[in-house]
């Protein structure tokens, strides 16, 4: 048994750290939040020459032919930085196109845009909280589809949308006729928000089964954006404490302070090998692998949350304030919270799962 | 990442498997024995196999095996799953014994460490005193070299097994004009001495585990020192090195949440199984992404420590005792609200079968209460919370009072 990241997986990881760390340093993310969105496309074209848009496309298409886990230890690094580039939607729409599309849409698609030089996202939410395949309403007849969706990530732009439809369908929708996309007002900056309506568009149906594997391999990306995000902000806490003083010492010598700290540490740090385990179990443990993601969604958000609201209360009356970088990531894990649904919804699906 | 033992670990688990089936439950006479004579002869067969204590040296009866967590573990399940006795006190194979392979003379090694591994000799620790809790090394009992002998004078307390124990291994101090934590000594004492009073505490849920042990001028041979004098508190965080063997263990919050959901499915609530009701659901669910997360960071833990990469999960290896305490305590808290009305009476009647305790209805209540013990020995939560923020987080170290 080897529950361990191949050499091939930590070098991707070691790549995507310094590559943060370099191209996206705090200050960077700051200003996208400050309205700067010039830096975006800088970003994403970097990040397409590394090879991120490709991880997922088989090597026949241009792309790596690698799997979930790659993925989310990109997840892990982008949730980490904060870093405000479209990879959620392209991620899910492309890994859709490269397990549900036929011969002739992977073609067309998947070495577009596994360079980067097409854009994909994926259109699954409906208003009044409808994010599973048996709650969405959009009409999918006769090669068109009809119906609003809306949370949309990284819609502005797209070329194609993988769009969820009644009956846990997923349609193929490319930009143009009938297709309006309506940006919202996102709370985290970062990953801007849309609705998107369709009033008969043209629509290919994918594989019907790929659908709940969306919603799975969506779980699992935002449990590893949600790990990286909240591992960074026990840190940021951490530094933070060490270095202001009150009562002639540092905040971190205060046992209470401490101990919320080690709390808090401990809420994060060994949930690693739960989305670990989700991701390896959507490739190569099918059986298990929507009760292990719904898991990682639920527990692992949940606690990334915990842990982004204990931080603001650590951090005092700055804690709260937009100048200081935590809201930037609080707002991050609201995101990975919220977006597919609550982690009540996650816990439900497992204990359907579960049988009980 | 492959999470199949493989090959070599299935052959193993195949020869543990039919070892188990051929070696108990007992037969022919020694099944009329009583269960600690069955224990030992069970024990000595397996570490005979090389299946028991395998990293320990032949000499000393061990197998002389290369530390292998991987075949550790599937040792652990396959042992597990036959429900043979293979664990004893952790006192003495677990604490004692990697303490005397790193600090004890030869003649100590092979005078404690056979009858230890099989059971015979049973240890008890004596560390904790009324005044020296979380601050141990501030402990007063002490011993006093007369002659050959040292002579010993004080009290133990929260000592664990001490009624049934044939040694304790314990500190006291030595050398009284030394620092604190260089005035102590490692020791080992026949329970038997003269002057020993042994005097049980009966625990909040009616049990009776741990005892109060009183020395009143006790003596021991002067050879009864593990390490030099003044050189105990050395001696114990030596042990700490082997600590590693203790750790990789989430069977026991698997069990109880196992026990859960079944106790979910039996009790109703509103007419249905309460295991149907969409709050028990919620909460039980839970409990299940923390006993999964355990199970991870524990295989996490194990294939760093299998590739020789340990630091790159300490925080696994600090955290899996605080959490499953944690989990412990969650799914004793979830289980009573299950069932509230067991919760007013005293919970007699705990069956134990083939050595293993069901969860009946009063071992929940008193689940309820002993998984409190969990936060509190072996180094309290608070304490384990310091030593994350210390260790893992670079947090200042706590304020000594001046003279510390």
């Amino acid at each position: 048994m080897d529950f361990s990241l191949s050499q091939e997986q930590e070098l991707l990881q070691g790549t995507l750290r310094s590559f943060v760390a370099k191209e996206c340093p705090p200050q960077a993310v700051r200003a996208v939040f400050d309205g700067e969105h010039a830096l975006v496309p800088a970003l994403r074209e970097k990040l397409a020459e590394i090879g991120v848009y490709g991880l997922a496309v088989p090597d026949v298409h241009g792309g790596a032919g690698l799997e979930l886990l790659e993925l989310a230890l990109v997840a892990e690094e982008l949730g980490r930085g904060a870093v405000p580039v479209p990879f959620l939607g392209p991620a899910l729409a492309t890994l859709a196109l490269a397990r549900g599309g036929s011969a002739a849409q992977q073609a067309a698609w998947l070495p577009r845009l596994a360079d980067g030089s097409a854009r994909a996202t994926v259109a699954l939410g409906e208003d009044g909280g409808h994010w599973l395949p048996d709650a969405w309403q959009a009409e999918l007849a006769n090669g068109r589809v009809r119906g609003r969706k809306c949370l949309v990530p990284d819609a502005e732009d797209a070329d194609c949308f993988v769009v969820g439809c009644r009956g846990g369908a997923l349609a193929l929708v490319e930009a143009g006729a009938g297709v309006r996309v309506i940006p919202e007002l996102a709370l985290d900056r970062g990953r801007p928000l849309a609705v998107l309506e369709l009033d008969g568009a043209a629509a290919q149906p994918l594989d019907a089964t790929a659908a709940a594997r969306l919603v799975d391999a969506g779980s699992v990306l935002l449990a590893a954006d949600a790990f990286g995000a909240a591992h960074q902000l026990v840190r940021a806490t951490a530094a933070y404490l060490q270095s202001r003083q009150q009562f002639g010492q540092p905040l971190a010598q205060f046992q209470a302070l401490k101990h919320q700290l080690a709390n808090m540490a401990l809420d994060v740090d060994p949930t690693r090998g739960l989305w670990w385990y989700a991701a390896h179990a959507f490739d190569h443990a099918p059986a298990e692998a929507s009760r292990a993601a719904a898991l990682a969604k639920a527990h692992i958000t949940e606690r990334a949350m915990q842990v982004a609201r204990d931080a603001v209360e650590a951090h005092g009356g700055i804690g709260f304030t937009w100048e200081c970088d935590v809201h930037i990531w609080f707002k991050r894990v609201m995101f990975d919270r919220l977006w597919l649904g609550a982690p009540e919804l996650h816990r439900e699906r497992y204990a359907a799962l579960e049988g009980w | 990442m492959n999470l199949q033992f493989g090959e070599k670990y299935e052959k193993l688990r195949d020869e543990v498997r039919a070892f188990c089936a051929a070696s108990w439950p007992p037969r022919g006479a020694e099944a009329g024995r009583g269960s600690r004579e069955q224990g030992i002869a069970w024990r000595k067969r397996a570490l005979a196999a090389g299946f028991l204590s395998r990293t320990v040296p032949k000499a000393y009866g061990g197998a002389g095996a290369d530390p292998d967590v991987m075949a550790e573990t599937v040792i652990r399940q396959e042992f597990d799953r036959a429900g043979v006795p293979h664990r004893v006190a952790v006192q003495g194979p677990r604490m004692l014994v990697p303490t005397l392979l790193e600090c004890g003379s030869e003649e100590q090694r092979r005078e404690y460490i056979p009858p230890t591994l099989t059971g015979e000799m049973a240890w008890c620790q004596g560390y904790s005193e009324p005044g020296a809790g979380s601050d141990l090394a501030s402990l007063q009992s002490r011993a006093e070299l007369v002659g050959d002998e040292w002579v010993l004078t004080g009290q133990k307390i929260w000592t664990s097994n001490a009624v049934e124990a044939d040694m304790m291994f314990g500190l006291f101090r030595t050398e009284p004009e030394a620092a604190k934590h260089a005035g102590i000594s490692y020791l080992l004492i026949p329970m038997k001495s003269r002057g020993i009073d042994v005097r049980p505490l009966t625990m909040m849920q009616g049990g009776v585990d741990f005892c109060e042990v009183f020395f009143d001028a006790v003596r021991i041979p002067a050879k009864n020192i593990v390490g030099k004098r003044g050189e105990g508190w050395k001696v114990t965080r030596a042990t700490l090195k082997h600590e590693r063997v203790l750790i990789g263990d989430s069977q026991g919050a698997r069990v109880s949440l196992d026990a859960l959901v079944a106790l979910a499915k039996q009790v109703q609530r509103e007419g249905r199984p309460a295991i149907e009701h969409p709050v028990v659901r919620q909460r039980i669910a839970e409990a299940a992404g923390y006993v999964a997360t355990q199970e991870w960071a524990v295989a996490r833990m194990l294939s760093a420590i299998h590739r020789n990469r340990d630091a790159e999960v300490m925080s696994e290896m600090l955290m899996t005792k605080l959490l499953g305490t944690n989990i412990q305590q969650m799914i004793g808290k979830l289980a009573l609200e299950l069932i509230p009305e067991d919760g007013l009476r005293e919970p007699k009647g705990e069956e134990v079968v083939m050595g293993i305790r069901p969860f009946t209805r009063a071992r929940w209540v008193s689940h309820y209460m002993f998984s409190l013990a969990g936060a509190i020995a072996g180094g309290t939560s608070n304490v384990q919370r310091n030593i994350i923020g210390e260790r893992l987080l670079g947090l200042p170290r706590d304020q000594r009072p001046p003279g510390q």
